[in-house]
């Protein structure tokens, strides 16, 4: 049972089109890493998927229309003299429907310092959101997307300026998170995002799709933890 | 100052100064954040426009002033919205377009001498009863605003385009915070006139933005030192008898240069 299913999907902008004719199945444990060039169309097939732009053709068919994607968006770096604490930015995960009239509900906190828990960030919930390092304010990126009780997470190049180290931890916390959520990302960085995806959708204008894990099986992890080149060569060449 | 303190004149200053301060504080807070300093200058030099139309019309000051600024931040609200990238060009223009309004309908209006420098300068020493009513009214507007929608606007500030994923009217926001910031740059006019306007907006918020943790504190901080600074200021003009409203944008700069010394030191020392 696919969690969004992708038919037929394409769009451009001024005559020039930039998805053709896309078909993906998201399944509900994925954990799907979406590469591609720079101008391939991954952005737009993010921004169809969240519904910021609108089908010219084909269709995005949600498993239950209720359901809610998480999104994390690509710089976590702007804004950072912006006067507001970490559990205010995750605050802003909630919806805007259901409020009281002044300030957040007692179940707004207790649910964003649940959020922050869920992230290992919940220390630095009164911290200053400029004052924390690059891995620290991605996570607390993640905890406002998990605010929303998400079913699907999308992660936009979530660790372009963060260091190794806070590299393997944002992805090792995905991987936790994907245990009860479908994992979305956009990456560049294809030895690490191989290592915990199970599928991977390369779009450059067209998808081609690979399913990795019955490959994956085949190949015992590099000492370090990443897939050595050939490895991942031998994967990506290998298609289904 | 104290027998200063028994002139009618002198009180009303106090008042009004504090009133506008405060509201200064909020409004500048926001317009920091979302880096509109160069909107807000534009919005307060379209003013003089209404300016001229009150006193042409013979309508009060700050009815006519405030329409032109109302006017002009959804004006600028629209185009912003509708094309950011070209969005200086036009401010520019309508900056000078309200200008040059303001001082043609104050040459057509007949056998009024009208007092430029007033309106450039401020003339906190002539607030009257009235005035101080509207700039207690327009404080609580704005307080009640920034209370009931602080989490949208916080958002709209911070991330807009996450704000919008989340169901927030994003252009309604900005235009509300245009306007709100329109309506307080009028009555700042009053203190500090339309060309030190931007200072009294930026100088506070610059020093509270850094002793603050997050926006509702910087609201509140600015507007804070904002008195203390509008006071002091007023106090020296008084002594020694120079134009208010330039002494308290001096007195202002002079404290954050000072505060930035001060700062430069401590880190030092750390």
């Amino acid at each position: 049972m696919s969690v969004i299913d992708i038919i037929n999907l394409s769009f451009g902008y001024n005559e020039e089109k930039v998805l053709d004719n896309i078909n993906l199945k998201i399944e509900k444990d994925d954990f799907l890493a979406i590469i591609g060039p720079n101008g391939g169309g991954k952005s737009t097939l993010l921004k169809l998927i969240l519904g910021i732009l609108k089908p010219q053709s084909g269709a995005i068919d949600f498993i239950d229309d209720s359901m809610t994607i998480g999104y994390v968006p690509q710089n976590t770096n702007i804004n950072m003299d912006f006067p507001v604490t970490a559990i205010e930015v995750v605050l802003m995960g909630h919806s805007y429907t259901k409020r009281p009239i002044f300030g957040y509900g007692k179940y707004e906190t207790a649910c964003a310092m649940e959020a922050l828990r869920e992230v290992g960030m919940e220390e630095y919930a009164k911290h200053r959101i400029g004052s924390l390092s690059g891995g620290q304010r991605q996570r607390v990126m993640i905890a406002r997307a998990l605010c929303s009780h998400p079913s699907v997470v999308i992660l936009d190049e979530p660790t372009s300026s963060i260091d190794a180290s806070g590299q393997k931890q944002i992805y090792d916390l995905l991987k936790e998170l994907n245990k009860t959520m479908t994992i979305i990302v956009v990456s560049h960085d294809i030895s690490i995002t191989m290592e915990y995806a199970n599928k991977v959708a390369y779009i450059n204008k067209t998808i081609a799709f690979h399913d990795m894990t019955e490959a994956k099986s085949r190949f015992s992890l590099h000492p370090q933890g990443h897939f050595c080149e050939v490895e991942l060569l031998q994967l990506l060449g290998k298609r289904s | 100052m104290i027998e200063a303190l028994s002139f009618e004149f002198m009180q009303h200053a106090i008042i009004a100064g504090i009133l506008v301060s405060l509201a200064s504080g909020i409004i500048g807070s926001l317009v920091v954040v979302n880096r509109m300093v160069f909107l807000a200058g534009g919005i307060a030099h379209t003013a003089y426009g209404g300016i001229g139309l009150a006193l042409f019309l013979g309508i009060p000051i700050f009815a006519g002033a405030s329409i032109f600024a109302v006017g002009a931040a959804l004006l600028m609200a629209f185009l912003t919205l509708k094309h950011r990238h070209r969005i200086d060009t036009f401010i520019g223009l309508i900056w000078a377009v309200g200008m040059a309004i303001g001082v043609i309908l104050i040459d057509l209006t007949p056998g009024y001498n009208v007092d430029l420098l007033s309106y450039l300068f401020g003339s906190i020493l002539a607030v009257s009863l009235d005035d101080l009513y509207y700039m207690g009214g327009l404080l609580l507007i704005v307080v009640a605003i920034v209370t009931i929608w602080y989490r949208e606007i916080l958002s709209v500030s911070y991330d807009s385009e996450f704000a919008s994923l989340r169901g927030i009217n994003v252009p309604l926001f900005y235009t509300l915070i245009l306007v709100i910031s329109a309506l307080t740059i009028v009555i700042a006019i009053k203190v500090v006139g339309l060309i030190l306007v931007i200072a009294m907006l930026t100088i506070p918020v610059y020093i509270a933005e850094k002793l603050s943790k997050n926006l509702f504190g910087m609201m509140f901080l600015s507007g804070f030192i904002a008195s203390i600074f509008t006071v002091l200021g007023l106090w020296i003009s008084y002594m020694f008898d120079l134009t208010s409203g330039a002494t308290i944008i001096l007195v202002s700069a002079v404290s954050l240069m000072l505060f930035l010394i001060f700062e430069k030191l401590q880190n030092r020392q750390n």
